[in-house]
């Protein structure tokens, strides 16, 4: 005999629990962890680099690199003598919540104020696996068009800011901003937007400048 | 590719709630894909008869509810249902003035299960 058994259950909870745990790590260490996520080639190890040069040199940072294989990304980030854990999916095409919790037992979370985590790129899994950071950063770039929020509306649904890198490009390139923009503005309406150009530094500084805001508010939070 | 790890996480649940209910074999599961997603029900349904293999829900039928996100127009004061790639505008009065929300969930809805024992009833239960 058949029997109906409703379940109704997110089909990634389990995920959801292990993100629980890393937020309560990085609360109890009292810093601001922020997910980096692209399509591949963005420019998201390129982001990270271009805001270490800037980002007041007080502040303790450290990244989780995410890839499917290599560790050429966390080679370009130990050149900064920042300290930096390599994941290698070994093929799943996004980090998730149980990856990173083993990567952090490689840090040492009280001696940091910031972490990002380089995911994977790619702008369809990510956005479903929580990791336990406070904030998620989109970085789209100019030659990859100015249709992809209306392509992937799950990535930019999710995002607390986006960066549109390669904005040196522009004029060689048929990027409409307006459409870009209005794309982002009915799915987040007030998100954030970045332009800059990790190459030409230009824009970096007002990213870097909402990015230490964000952080000077978490430690309000956290002292309070 | 992106399905893989989905369709792992439908499985875990499945086979989870199957264990519970002390099902002796999934006959069909009930999904919620939100449209937003960019999840294919395709690949969802490829992957799943491969992971099943030698589970209880092996051979299960896939039954997948496409959730679609909800528009609203704040000029006509109109909604409705989007699918990607989304339109800039609202195709009731053609404002730009949009705001779009859901349509990015995934859940197992129900399970349909044999149950574990064969003659629970005795001979000529229902």
């Amino acid at each position: 005999m058949a029997t109906y058994i409703p379940v109704v259950k997110a089909i990634l909870s389990a995920n959801d629990m292990a993100a629980a745990e890393n937020r309560t790590a990085f609360d109890a260490a009292g810093l601001l962890v922020v997910n980096l996520m692209s399509s591949p080639g963005a420019g998201k190890t390129s982001l990270i680099l271009a805001t270490l040069e800037r980002l007041s040199p007080s502040l303790r940072v450290g990244v989780i690199e995410g890839d499917i294989a290599s560790t050429i990304d966390a080679e370009r980030i130990a050149a900064r003598n920042v300290p930096v854990v390599q994941i290698n999916t070994g093929g799943a095409c996004h980090l998730d919540a149980p990856m990173v919790r083993s990567a952090l037992s490689h840090l040492s979370l009280p001696d940091l104020d910031l972490l990002f985590i380089e995911n994977v790129g790619n702008l369809i899994c990510p956005a479903e696996f929580d990791l336990g950071a406070h904030l998620r950063v989109v970085i789209a770039s100019v030659p990859e068009g100015h249709d992809k929020p209306y392509k992937y509306p799950g990535m930019f649904q999710k995002a607390d800011a986006v960066v549109l890198n390669k904005a040196d490009l522009m004029p060689y390139i048929d990027f409409d901003l307006s459409a870009f923009r209005h794309g982002l503005s009915i799915l987040r309406p007030g998100i954030p937007l970045f332009l800059l150009s990790c190459r030409t530094g230009q824009g970096v500084d007002e990213w870097v400048g909402w990015l230490t805001a964000q952080l000077e508010a978490r430690r309000g939070d956290h002292g309070r | 590719m992106h399905e893989l790890a989905i369709t792992q996480a439908i499985l875990s649940v499945v086979l989870e709630a199957a264990e519970a209910a002390g099902a002796r074999r999934v006959t069909a599961v009930g999904l919620t894909v939100g449209a937003l997603t960019s999840y294919v029900d395709d690949s969802i349904r490829f992957y799943f008869e491969l992971l099943s293999k030698g589970t209880l829900a092996e051979g299960a039928l896939l039954r997948i509810r496409r959730e679609p996100g909800e528009g609203r127009c704040q000029t006509c004061g109109g909604t409705f249902l989007v699918e990607p790639p989304l339109l800039p505008a609202c195709p009731l009065c053609g404002s730009f003035d949009i705001q779009i929300e859901g349509g990015n969930r995934c859940l197992v809805e129900c399970i349909e299960v044999e149950d574990g024992d064969l003659h629970p009833g005795g001979e000529g239960y229902p």
